[in-house]
């Protein structure tokens, strides 16, 4: 059978990853499929996954009483979808619906925590690069809060 | 490669340049809110002038007021002066109660215009949020239509939202063309809209190119082009290969006033296109 380990080292979220990290993460990973219109997951659900973009689009949605559901960001190929799994109370914060046909490979939440545990180098690693995404989102979300096209007189 | 924003050679069919010619509007266009296209067309006896992509003129309501404003049009047909115009005050609102076949004033044309010329053989990456695709479109079709010059073409775009997309139609027939990259982005939506949620500059990340052999021209607003040559930069573009257009408060339009003083640039003189490197230390300054 052949594994995922070469996926993941193809993805730019493992870029230049140790191989013998590559190694322990590939056990805990899946491929995955969502069809067009399809919620990946749900704000307020269980947080057991990450997901690294191979194929299609995510939207990331939040419900808005009386103005209905919001997309607040796009994701696709080369992104990466979650880390809601790496903090208590590992609960999502949005909903995440398949905008497209979605392929990608799930990581299992759980599994990693534990290899992190034991690996503290992986842990380091993987917080780092998920640091970066977080840098990079809180970044985009700043500037779409500042509503710079809007007329501000 | 050295690339510089190209200043173009005063009007001299035109001697006075306090002055305003006459133009007559020949139609207006409804865009996004609270935005018009004026197609302009020279009045009796007026002269049309040519123009370079990024330059802009002086609009002049006459009993109101007179506001710089880029062309937004076809340098290829300057004999249809085109202007996009969004109301933000007395002049921009009177600006937008025009009906076709009444007479304004216009200047220029004044300024600094994008590199054109020298980024022969180069990538070309167009970066406009806003409004600023306006100032930029000229640029566009100046490098469409020599598409053959040119190495890999990108525009990517940021707007509010799927309502505020300027110029829809035009940007859905430059995504059908194989020889343009187009992504638009905006920053919120309902799930009706199919396209990208998400800032301008994460489109960056989306596009491959060799920071050695490429030029960004940047237009829209200030905070958005504060980002967005920031994320240029990471990605290894040099400040000298990265232009942006500057907007400040104008009176002469001619280097005399110093209205419009940006650090040590004049923006109606030496710009509104600078070159990134000239203003790198002024730009996000709070006193400037
Ligand atoms: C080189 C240059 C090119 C320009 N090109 C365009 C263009 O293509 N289309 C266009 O619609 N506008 C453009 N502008 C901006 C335009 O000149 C101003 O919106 C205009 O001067 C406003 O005049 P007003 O009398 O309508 O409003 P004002 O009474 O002067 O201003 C009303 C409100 O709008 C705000 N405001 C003024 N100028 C700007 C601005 N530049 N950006 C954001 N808010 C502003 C003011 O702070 C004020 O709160 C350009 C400016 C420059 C310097
Ligand atoms: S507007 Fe007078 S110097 Fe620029």
């Amino acid at each position: 059978m052949q594994t995922l380990e070469p996926i993941l080292a193809a993805h730019p979220f493992f870029q230049n990853l140790d191989p013998r990290h590559l190694h322990l993460i590939v056990s805990c990973a899946s491929n995955v499929r969502f069809e067009a219109g399809q919620f990946i997951f749900r704000e307020g659900e269980a947080a057991n996954h990450f997901y690294l973009l191979r194929h299609g689009t995510v939207q990331l949605e939040i419900f808005v009483p009386e103005r209905g559901p919001l997309v607040i960001q796009t994701l696709g190929e080369g992104d990466v979808l979650g880390w809601s799994w790496l903090f208590p109370p590992y609960r999502w914060h949005f909903d995440a619906r398949a905008a497209t046909l979605v392929r990608a490979i799930a990581l299992d939440g759980q599994c990693l925590r534990t290899k992190c545990e034991e690996d503290h180098d992986l842990g380091y690693q993987l917080v780092k690069r998920f640091a970066h995404v977080i840098m990079q989102r809180l970044q985009a979300t700043r500037l779409q809060l500042l509503d710079v096209y809007g007329v501000h007189s | 490669m050295v690339y510089t924003p190209e200043q173009q050679p005063v009007d001299t069919a035109f001697p006075d340049p306090m002055l305003p010619r006459l133009y007559r509007v020949e139609q207006v266009r409804r865009e996004i809110r609270a935005t018009c296209t004026l197609a302009l067309v020279p009045d009796n006896g007026t002269t049309a002038f040519s123009f370079a992509p990024g330059q802009f003129t002086m609009l002049y309501v006459f009993g109101i007021g007179e506001i710089p404003i880029s062309i937004s049009g076809d340098p290829a047909q300057p004999h249809l002066l085109v202007h996009t115009v969004r109301a933000v005050g007395p002049v921009s609102q009177a600006l937008q109660q025009l009906k076709r076949g009444d007479v304004i004033g216009v200047r220029g044309p004044f300024g600094s215009s994008w590199p054109i010329e020298d980024a022969k053989g180069s990538d070309v990456i167009l970066v406009a949020g806003g409004l600023g695709l306006a100032p930029l479109r000229p640029a566009l079709y100046a490098l469409l239509s020599q598409r053959e010059q040119y190495g890999r073409l990108c525009l990517l775009y940021g707007a509010r939202t799927p309502q505020d997309v300027l110029y829809a139609r035009e940007l859905a027939r430059w995504r059908g063309r194989f020889d343009l990259d187009v992504y638009v982005t905006v920053d919120s939506a309902s799930t009706a809209w199919r396209g990208q949620v998400g800032v301008v500059t994460a489109l960056l990340a989306k596009i491959p190119f060799d920071p050695a052999n490429t030029v960004a021209l940047v237009c829209g607003p200030e905070v958005m082009m504060r980002f967005t040559t920031r994320e240029l930069q990471e990605r290894g573009l040099s400040a000298v290969h990265i232009f942006v257009s500057m907007e400040r408060n104008m009176k002469c339009a001619l280097g005399f006033c110093g209205h419009c003083q940006f650090g040590p640039t004049f923006v109606c003189k030496d710009g509104p296109v600078l070159r990134y490197d000239r203003i790198q230390s002024w730009f996000g300054k709070r006193e400037i």
